[in-house]
């Protein structure tokens, strides 16, 4: 592989300058003319009510307003793995700010001013937002027809309850693992809900033409399967994949939160009801808090078992999900954590049970880490306790138990090749374990931390991948791939990978924004799959594409095909020195034979990837049997901080991070999503602090209130290092990366403020004001007040994790 | 009531309401697109642009108030090519989604005109009211620190003494 041009190589984003100088459109920067309308949404001001009544005339009176729409207009429900969502609340709202109504009108003042003239009749139900109260016996039902809803089948709601799916992973015996053990320790840990908050807001756009054509702009991660869940929600009015294009064009960030259908399918049913006007639906800075998605809560109990001499006995994790009032997405959150929360160890005896459980919040969902990183704050946290507790070193006790090629993984499948100990090793030396930086102040005291990590792409076995490529008169080339380009670089990784098959120099290489009329088909891009699933996808079209160019020579020259290469875009031969071919002379013309004939013609290729060796079918009660995961990406990350003794703030001075990425198509970006993701992740660890009151109300939606990190608010230092043990059925042996860089920071942060002060902080996020009252000796539960960003309203440690008496 | 500014270089008088906000009339009146909405608070930044060469957030500025002013996006930046500031940012990879990059760019421009050597802390503070989700700010730091000093040293000035931060190792 060593002669590899372009894979391996930190080539610049052949997006880099559109962005810089203002020409990249966003979905809000498309001009649609003097026909556009815009909406405003009508919400809910209650976590549960029936709907008496909706009254839209005085609405409809406003001038300029041209229809009210609500769930009458559109009675359908939707929903990516379970439909459990209407596009309009039908009957009764679930959560604060839930779509009632919609208003159209010529302008978006117009619109809000009519909006709060539809007048909404409630009748107020009991509505839950605690964990122990949602799972108790007599629990007010968020969803009373759970029962009756179509979902995938490796989902398991059980009607009559809030539980909507419950994952349970068995493996070995676990008595006869604790009996084993020689150290045991089991503590509860809670992990608050998290917002997105990518800086472009969802937006979209509708048009239901004359024709019947229903084409929507939209800020997505996913357009392929947008148009499949529109399909199939609006099958009822006649419409059909063909009759749907979604385009996307630039995505201002997504981190999860743009996957899937959130309320893009408002969008949808509003150009239908405005025939031959397109409508703009763009979510306010408050609403992409609380109706798109948001990171899940989750309170954890944790009992881990390990004999003397460091080997990891048994687990028994006990996932409690708070996944707010739909779950048609959260589910398969809460259904990757279940199949993976051993982390990167692999425990011979485990029991695992991810409960995702409605509430009357806001619809939780996929975020970047999608559960990892809700999961692991406990699991490293408890990880460094029981080595402490055997008197070993947490480094060392990782590295004994750290995962190899061929281990046994939770669910009975083998471990992909992976390079965790040697990110172990290289984390630890980086961050110089074990030696304690000196503090810069008398009043500052510093610590380290440590942690690994894991994560597989979660998503149903069959997501499929797929690429068209195609030649221009110049040589130069489009590829038309629908992986979106969400910031991570997919359009300049799919380029190297095309260029280095091709020869045809990045700069030379057009990769498209999806298109779902044009482009190639891809699931969604989630998961940290694209470089891999796409860029097979890719390689195969690339590949596709030479094998036609060599054909082409063949029939034009009568060299034998399997004696030609290409080199700096030209056809060469290896038994005719002399032959030299540019690509740009015959890849769209052909080539002229002696008699003026031509031979050949535009080339074209396709590519497609679908793993063909995985299987979500497995034993309800053990989850074994199947193969649900393609792969698991593995590293190893640290930390220095130094706090204020005076104030509890933390600094963090160096955070190393370890990834073993397969192959590095292009470091310069991988190194970008180390930086990114840990200054992510390290703010949800130390001060995104989301806050509901107690009638379910979303408090801090903005980022006034709600604070993510500024340029003044990043580590001091950041060391990425790059692993390549490859994959082999990834491109060139990559697999992903875009997630894992932000799962592991929560732990470093609570291991390094334990070794700092002792203290051992089992709530996220770990504020100042948290450590300055562990400091103090003041237990934060009995001081924090009625508002929660935790899924769980009283003292952790009292929850019991109980799934009630009937169950 | 109507006003003139000049935009990008071009002066324009265009009836507006005393209520319009000035990123909705750039943006939907005289249909320059790269200020972006992004909370409507003057929080996250993505708005900027430069009235009379100074840093607003235009989703806190009244049209009204522009009138008579000069009013620059990141558009005139480029009109021959990406500038020096840009190429850094294109080069140094700085941006991953690009929705802020817009008002990172004005903000730095901006910073370089006032201070042509700026600390590693003057640069993370010139760009502390542009939220970048993606990120972490490195490359862009790195990116405006390359390029003020490329445009020093066309300007032939020195650097003045000073101690920063580690900064990504590679």
């Amino acid at each position: 592989m060593s002669d590899l041009k372009v894979i391996g190589k930190p080539v610049p984003r052949i997006d880099g300058e559109e962005r810089v100088v203002g020409a990249a459109q966003y979905v809000d920067d498309l001009d649609f003319g003097p026909n556009l309308l815009h909406a405003e949404i009508v919400e809910s001001p209650h976590a549960h009510a029936e709907i008496l009544s909706i009254d839209t005339r005085e609405a409809e009176r406003v001038p300029g307003v041209v229809k009210v729409v609500t769930a009458k207009d559109f009675p359908y429900t939707f929903g990516l793995y379970m439909q459990d969502r209407y596009i309009f609340a039908k009957d009764r709202v679930r959560f604060v700010g839930e779509q009632v109504a919609a208003v159209i009108a010529r302008d978006p003042a117009t619109a809000k001013r009519a909006a709060e003239r539809v007048k909404v009749r409630y009748r107020k139900r009991p509505f839950v937002l605690d964990l122990k109260e949602a799972l108790s016996d007599d629990a007010p039902l968020v969803h009373p027809d759970l029962g009756h809803y179509a979902r995938c089948p490796w989902f398991f709601p059980r009607a009559g309850t809030n539980i909507a799916h419950w994952r349970k992973t068995r493996r070995g015996d676990i008595r006869k693992g604790f009996a084993q053990a020689d150290f045991i320790l089991e503590d509860t840990y809670t992990v608050p809900r998290y917002a997105h908050c990518a800086i472009e807001t969802h937006a979209i756009v509708s048009l239901y033409d004359h024709s019947g054509r229903l084409t929507l702009w939209s800020s997505s991660q996913s357009p392929f399967t947008q148009r499949n869940v529109f399909a199939n929600a609006l099958a009822p009015l006649g419409l059909s994949h063909q009759d749907i294009r979604v385009i996307s064009p630039n995505v201002g960030g997504g981190f999860g939160g743009k996957a899937g259908v959130s309320m893009e399918i408002m969008g949808a049913v509003l150009g239908l009801a405005v025939k031959g006007h397109p409508v703009k639906l763009r979510c306010t800075r408050g609403q992409e808090f609380y109706n798109t998605y948001q990171r899940q809560g989750v309170l954890a109990r944790i009992k881990l078992g390990a004999t003397k001499d460091g080997r990891m006995t048994a687990i028994d994790h006990k996932l409690h999900w708070d996944a707010g009032a739909y779950v048609e997405y959260g589910a398969n959150v809460v259904n990757a954590a279940g199949l993976s929360a051993t982390g990167p160890y692999p425990i011979p005896n485990i029991r695992i049970d991810s409960i995702c459980t409605y509430t009357n919040l806001p619809p939780g969902g996929p975020y970047r880490g999608f559960g990892y990183s809700e999961f692991l704050f406990g699991l490293e946290s408890h990880v460094d306790r029981l080595a402490e507790m055997m008197g070993m070193d947490p480094v060392k006790f990782r590295r004994i138990n750290a995962i190899q090629e061929g281990d046994t993984l939770a669910y009975g499948g083998k471990m992909n090749p992976s390079g965790l100990r040697e990110a172990i090793d290289r984390t630890a030396r980086e961050i110089k374990w074990g030696k304690k930086t000196r503090p810069s102040g008398p009043n500052k005291v510093t610590g380290k931390g440590f942690a690994t990590f894991w994560k597989a792409p979660a998503m149903p076995p069959n997501a499929a991948s797929s690429a068209f490529l195609k030649f221009n008169e110049d040589g130069s080339l489009n590829v038309l791939i629908s992986g979106m380009d969400i910031g991570q670089g997919l359009l300049t990784v799919m380029a190297q990978v095309a260029s280095e098959v091709l020869t045809v120099p990045v700069e030379r290489i057009r990769v498209e924004t999806p298109d779902t009329d044009r482009n190639a088909y891809e699931w969604q891009t989630v998961g940290s799959h694209v470089t891999w699933g796409c860029g097979n996808a890719v390689k195969m079209a690339a590949e596709e594409a030479r094998d036609k160019i060599f054909t082409t020579v063949h029939r034009a020259h009568g060299l034998k095909k399997e004696d030609l290469y290409l080199e700096n875009e030209e056809v060469r031969c290896r038994t005719r020195k002399n032959f030299r071919l540019p690509l740009r002379d015959f890849v769209i013309n052909g080539i002229m034979l002696p008699n003026g004939q031509f031979r050949g013609g535009p080339i074209l290729a396709s590519g497609m990837f679908m793993p063909e060796f995985t299987s979500a079918l497995s034993d309800p009660e053990t989850s074994q049997g199947g193969k649900p995961n393609v792969h698991y990406t593995v590293g190893a990350a640290a930390v220095d901080i130094e706090i204020d003794r005076d104030t509890g703030k933390v600094d963090v001075l160096k955070v190393v991070l370890a990834v073993d990425v397969g192959r590095a198509i292009n470091p310069d970006l991988i190194r970008g999503q180390v930086v990114g993701g840990v200054v992510q992740g390290l703010a949800t660890a130390l001060y995104e602090d989301i806050r509901y009151d107690k009638n379910g109300k979303l408090l801090n939606a903005n980022f006034t209130d709600y604070k993510i990190p500024t340029a003044m608010d990043t580590p001091k230092e950041i060391v990425p290092i790059i692993l390549e043990v490859p994959q082999p059925d990834g491109p060139y042996g990559a697999r992903g990366v875009g997630e894992h860089t932000m799962i592991p920071c929560a732990p470093i942060v609570a291991n390094a403020i334990y070794n700092a002060l002792g203290l051992r902080l089992k709530s996220m996020p770990l504020t100042a004001e948290k450590i300055c009252l562990a400091m103090n000796g003041i237990d934060y539960d009995e001081v924090k007040g009625e508002t929660m960003g935790l899924c769980f309203m009283g003292d952790p440690d009292t929850y019991e994790f109980s799934t009630g008496k009937t169950r | 009531m109507n006003i003139t500014v000049k935009l990008n270089g071009i002066a324009q008088t265009i009836a507006v309401e005393p209520s319009d906000l000035l990123i909705d009339v750039i943006r939907d009146r005289l249909g320059v697109k790269s200020p972006k909405y992004g909370c409507g608070k003057g929080d996250c930044g993505a708005c900027t642009v430069l009235l009379d060469g100074d840093v607003v957030r235009s989703c806190l500025v009244l049209a009204v108030e522009a009138d008579g002013r000069e009013i620059t996006t990141v558009e005139a930046l480029s009109m021959e090519g990406p500038n020096d500031v840009q190429r850094e940012l294109i080069r140094n990879n700085a941006f991953q989604c690009g929705f802020c990059a817009p008002g990172v760019t004005l903000a730095a421009e901006e910073l370089l005109r006032r201070n042509a050597d700026p600390t590693e802390e003057e640069i993370r503070e010139a760009v502390a009211g542009n939220l970048c989700r993606c990120t972490g700010y490195q490359q862009i730091v790195e990116a405006v620190r390359t390029a003020a000093r490329s445009r020093r040293k066309k300007a032939g000035r020195k650097r003045r003494p000073r101690s920063g931060r580690k900064g990504v190792k590679s």
